[in-house]
């Protein structure tokens, strides 16, 4: 029989306003096992500790209650409390009346009778508690950032900078991402590529840095400080030893019909491409779907031309297998689609484009070499209006739900940056409401409305109709005016919602790393630990964790950099003990399990048995208590209850099953 | 059925097989059992009818371990367990022979009884050479006819076809006998309020005396220690517990057996009191295929269940879809 000691929490008000505490102990005296129980203001306190292990060591307590906040706060810091103490720390077991119990109720009657119910399911799993043990791995000392735009990249010569190994994996063919598309960055309205190139420069420069373009993320095995990574390097068709990036192939390629991915679709490339003028690495790759010598056998020009005898037709996928102690997921985002907002006329007419698409319209090596332009007759606009939040904010289901947070910046650097080249141009933007929370924000927004006269009206935009003359008719309306609007515009641009990459869900599913309905990647804890991922040693750098802007992205990059380093500083972990186990007797040897098994931490051996008097060779299940991270799938899909998770048995969660139905 | 006969006796003799697994007449005219023949004279009491609904499958679990291979015979539908149960590494292909049997419906004695055949000293017409459309009962009564179909076992109204998804060899004609929606029962079911589910399964699950016939029937079943035989899970004495424990029973094994049932039909055939133990299994089964795309377990040795797989596309039928 175990002697329990019981300990209730007051966290100040936070539970004891609305749990009676004293009748949560009182309570819980009652139970069997329970040889002392005690509450008081803050358990996490110094003084709330010493309790704890005054307590353990006065009555030789074999196993504590914690009743407090979620054991995502404060397990830790009981478990080395009672460790302190001379407790199993595996002894100790929490129970949530905090989060799971006084915030989400009002009335205190109630609250108590949860609370001592919770109680009583801890005091149930605590009785059949056993000491475990934690064991120790190895860490990897390298690290993987999966993107290379600006958030991978300064998350990566942060790590190398400290002295580790890092690999980048980028699906394009360059590292840049959607920083290395844009024309200037606000506030300070600075060329977005003198101050991306450098780093990007500084990346492929590094020492400790290798990067893999045009490649994905194929396969994730292991866990945290010993990931198994396969990295599909795709066929470039080219060369990177041999290719000097003299660029002749390109020009001399005759598919050039290609729409160039980097200029959004604007323009057109070679089928033989690098992206841009500063691509890192200056080493083209032929697009297969467009390359004339892949598609019917004739032609060759890139190889007869190419003066290194770079090009290799041949070149197959390569896979690469690494290990790493950390990986960073920096995947960054997309503009959603705009099928759903057929009233804007996006698919109608060219002279309506995304924000992203203006960038490149603005910038010198854009489709138009940065003239402003009409798309559908090269003509120069004199009327311009910006529509806000497209897709953003969205009360329904066409769009998102979330502010996007960085179109009311940008919107407001189009506009001024027009108005400085063009004043001959009239700017309109219509808003919902202009957000500009940030250092030198709201001084540029006005500096756009003061200084450079873009009209902002509040109020939305019903409809874009393409008129026969070529002009779009805007139809929006003026809240603060209460009025209708009808505008005549030479072109209309979309502040267009942003969303995740959507690989990161596939990137997700193999680290296992959670995202949410929107799919941005979650945290681990929205404010305490917002760069780190639930998965242990998964990181989150930039917009695939939420909307952020450049400044944002570069200091949730250096985060989580720092949490990594912290990570592959350590030359061993402690393993988690809550591992699987399979009863050799009751397995099957069915291989539900394994098949379940996300860590590929469940193999079969065919062992000798003696089962009652029976001997016989029988197939069973063998953990790896090393890979096993135990999240209990197996647990429940075993048809003979033959897998148990230790700390987490069946026995223990069906006693708490069991007291809570009491 | 002579062509079985004489076709086990060859490969007993020519050293293919130690024995061979089919079926023995029982002591009525109609519950033909299991049996192991392992001599010529063991034939004399073999048979092969419409009354042969026993599946052999899971008996392959043992003679897998035996010396030497096992000639068994299976049926069309009785072969998707068997493939299931390769899956689950659970019986061993190179150690079974497997000679598929033509199958032209499997019969319920029951029907013909609640049809007021009773007293019944002799059928015919259910052989295997036998057309199969009509029965003839020698009863004490004197002679009585029905037609074939109107004793057919429900698991043969929605009958899977014609195809042994496994074999060595094939003997005999099948017919396909479906003639009703596999799924229209559960449609039924899924109609009902909550209470009227509640009372309809009460009503049902009620009549269970836990003889455990259906798990010892059941392919899908075929755990070394079923878990309500353990000590290890405190399950024994919660039986007890609640009046209605019965339900608990029926939904547990049909959780357990979920993803993995073929659909054979043998719980609901040999339960003594007549509970439709397969509408559980075939809730699960319409509902996978709902999700998941159609998917009929033991089709194959190597595909994936739906439900110990993950793919990109899966549905996450708590949030994204609706159901009753």
């Amino acid at each position: 029989m175990q002697r329990i000691g019981v300990f209730v929490c007051h966290c100040g008000s936070n539970i004891a306003a609305t749990v009676d505490v004293k009748k949560v102990a009182e309570m819980a005296l009652l139970e069997p096992g329970v040889v002392h129980a005690e509450d008081y203001q803050y358990m996490c306190s110094e003084a709330g500790q010493a309790r704890i292990q005054a307590a353990i060591k006065e009555k030789n307590l074999t196993g504590i209650v914690v009743c407090s906040c979620s054991p995502r706060m404060h397990e830790n810091t009981f478990r080395s409390a009672a460790e302190k103490a001379g407790l199993n720390p595996y002894m100790v077991e929490i129970a949530n009346i905090r989060e799971h119990c006084s915030w989400i109720h009002k009335d205190m009657e109630e609250a108590t009778k949860k609370a001592v119910i919770l109680a009583r399911a801890a005091i149930a799993k605590v009785n059949l508690n056993a000491p475990l043990k934690p064991g120790e791995s190895l860490v990897t000392k390298r690290a993987l950032v999966i993107g290379g735009g600006i958030a991978g990249i300064q998350t990566a010569i942060d790590i190398a900078d400290a002295g580790y190994e890092v690999d980048i994996v980028e699906k394009t063919p360059s590292i840049g991402g959607r920083m290395s598309q844009l024309d200037k960055t606000f506030p300070t309205l600075d060329c977005s590529a003198c101050i991306l190139t450098p780093k990007m420069v500084e990346a492929a420069a590094h020492e400790k840095i290798t990067i893999y373009t045009y490649s994905e993320v194929e396969a994730v095995s292991g866990f945290v400080g010993d990931f198994t990574v396969d990295i599909r390097k795709k066929a470039r068709y080219v060369d990177s030893d041999k290719c000097t990036g003299c660029g002749v192939c390109q020009e001399k390629c005759p598919s050039k019909k290609s729409l160039s991915e980097f200029n959004r679709g604007l323009n057109t490339r070679s089928a033989i491409y690098t992206p841009f003028a500063q691509a890192i690495p200056n080493v083209p790759v032929i697009d297969t779907d467009a390359c004339i010598k892949m598609k019917t056998g004739k032609c060759g020009i890139c190889e007869k031309v190419c003066q290194a005898g770079a090009i290799d037709y041949q070149q197959k996928d390569e896979i690469v297998t690494q290990k790493y102690g950390a990986i960073v997921v920096a995947t960054g985002f997309d503009t959603i689609k705009l099928d759903n907002y057929d009233e804007y006329a996006y698919n109608q007419s060219k002279d309506v484009i995304t924000s992203l698409e203006l960038e490149r319209v603005m910038n010198a090596a854009g489709p138009t070499k940065g003239h402003l332009e009409r798309l559908s007759d090269g003509k120069h606009p004199k009327e311009i209006v910006f529509i806000q939040c497209v897709g953003s904010r969205c009360a329904d289901n066409r769009g998102k739900s979330y502010c996007s947070k960085i179109c009311c910046m940008y919107t407001a650097k189009h506009a001024m940056l027009i108005r400085d080249k063009y004043p001959d141009v009239n700017v309109t933007v219509f808003y919902i409401d202009v957000r500009t929370p940030g250092k030198n924000f709201d001084e540029f927004y006005r500096r756009a409305v003061e200084d450079y006269g873009v009209n902002y009206i509040k109020g939305q935009v019903g409809k874009v109709i393409p008129q026969p003359d070529g002009k779009l008719l805007v139809q929006g309306a003026d809240l603060l005016d209460n009025k209708q609007i009808l505008k005549e515009a030479d072109m209309v641009v979309l502040a267009t919602a942003i969303e995740p990459n959507p690989d990161v869900r596939k990137i997700a599913t193999m680290l296992t790393a959670s995202i949410d309905t929107n799919n941005f990647l979650t945290e681990s804890h929205a404010k305490l630990r917002p760069v780190e991922s639930p998965t242990a040693g998964v990181f989150l750098s930039g917009v695939c964790q939420g909307p952020k802007d450049i400044p944002e992205t570069v200091a949730q990059a250096g985060a989580a950099a720092v949490k990594a380093i912290g990570l592959l500083a350590k030359d061993k972990l402690l393993t988690n003990p809550c591992t699987a186990k399979s009863d050799q007797l009751l397995c099957n040897g069915c291989s539900t399990c394994a098949n379940v098994c996300p860590y590929g931490a469940i193999s079969y051996e065919d062992i000798e048995v003696n089962d009652h008097g029976i001997r016989e060779t029988r197939r069973v299940a063998v953990v790896n208590s090393a890979l096993c991270q135990g999240c209990g799938a197996c647990t429940v899909t075993c048809p003979s209850g033959a897998m148990d998770l230790q700390g987490f048995s069946n026995r223990q969660i069906i006693a708490e099953v069991d007291a809570i139905c009491r | 059925m002579q062509e079985l006969v004489s076709r086990a006796k060859e490969l007993l003799a020519n050293g293919t097989v130690e024995r061979v697994l089919g079926w023995k007449a029982g002591d009525l005219p109609y519950n033909p059992e299991p049996a192991y023949f392992y001599v010529e004279e063991d034939f004399d009491n073999f048979v092969y009818n419409g009354f042969c609904g026993a599946n052999l499958s899971k008996y392959m679990i043992e003679a897998s371990k035996m010396e030497g291979k096992t000639l068994v015979f299976l049926k069309p539908c009785d072969t998707y367990s068997f493939n299931q149960l390769i899956k689950e590494h659970r019986v061993d292909r190179e150690k079974a022979y497997i000679i598929g049997v033509g199958c032209k419906g499997k019969l319920d004695i029951e029907k013909a009884k609640k049809a007021g055949i009773k007293g019944i000293e002799s059928v015919a017409g259910a052989d295997m050479s036998d057309a199969c459309d009509t029965l003839t009962f020698q009863t004490i009564y004197g002679e009585k006819t029905c037609a074939y179909a109107d004793v057919m076992l429900e698991r043969c109204h929605v009958c899977k076809g014609k195809e042994h998804v496994i074999s060595d060899e094939v003997i005999g004609e099948s017919n396909d006998t479906k003639d009703a929606e596999r799924f229209a029962e559960v449609e039924k079911i899924e109609a009902m309020s909550p209470e009227e589910k509640f009372a309809f399964f009460q009503k049902e699950l009620s009549k269970c005396i836990r003889c455990n016939a259906c798990r010892n029937v059941c392919p899908a079943c075929s755990c070394r220690k079923c878990v309500f035989d353990s000590t290890k899970f405190d399950s024994a004495q919660k039986a007890n517990v609640d009046s209605f424990e019965e339900k608990m029973f029926h939904v547990i094994r049909a959780f357990h057996v979920a993803g993995r049932c073929t659909d054979c039909g043998e719980c609901s055939r040999v339960c003594p009191q007549g509970i439709p133990l397969h509408l559980f299994n075939r809730k699960f089964i319409k509902d996978i295929n709902e999700f998941y795309g159609e998917y009929q377990a033991g089709a194959d040795t190597d595909s994936r269940g739906p439900l110990t797989n993950f793919t990109f596309d899966d549905v996450e039928p708590s949030i994204v879809t609706e159901r009753g």
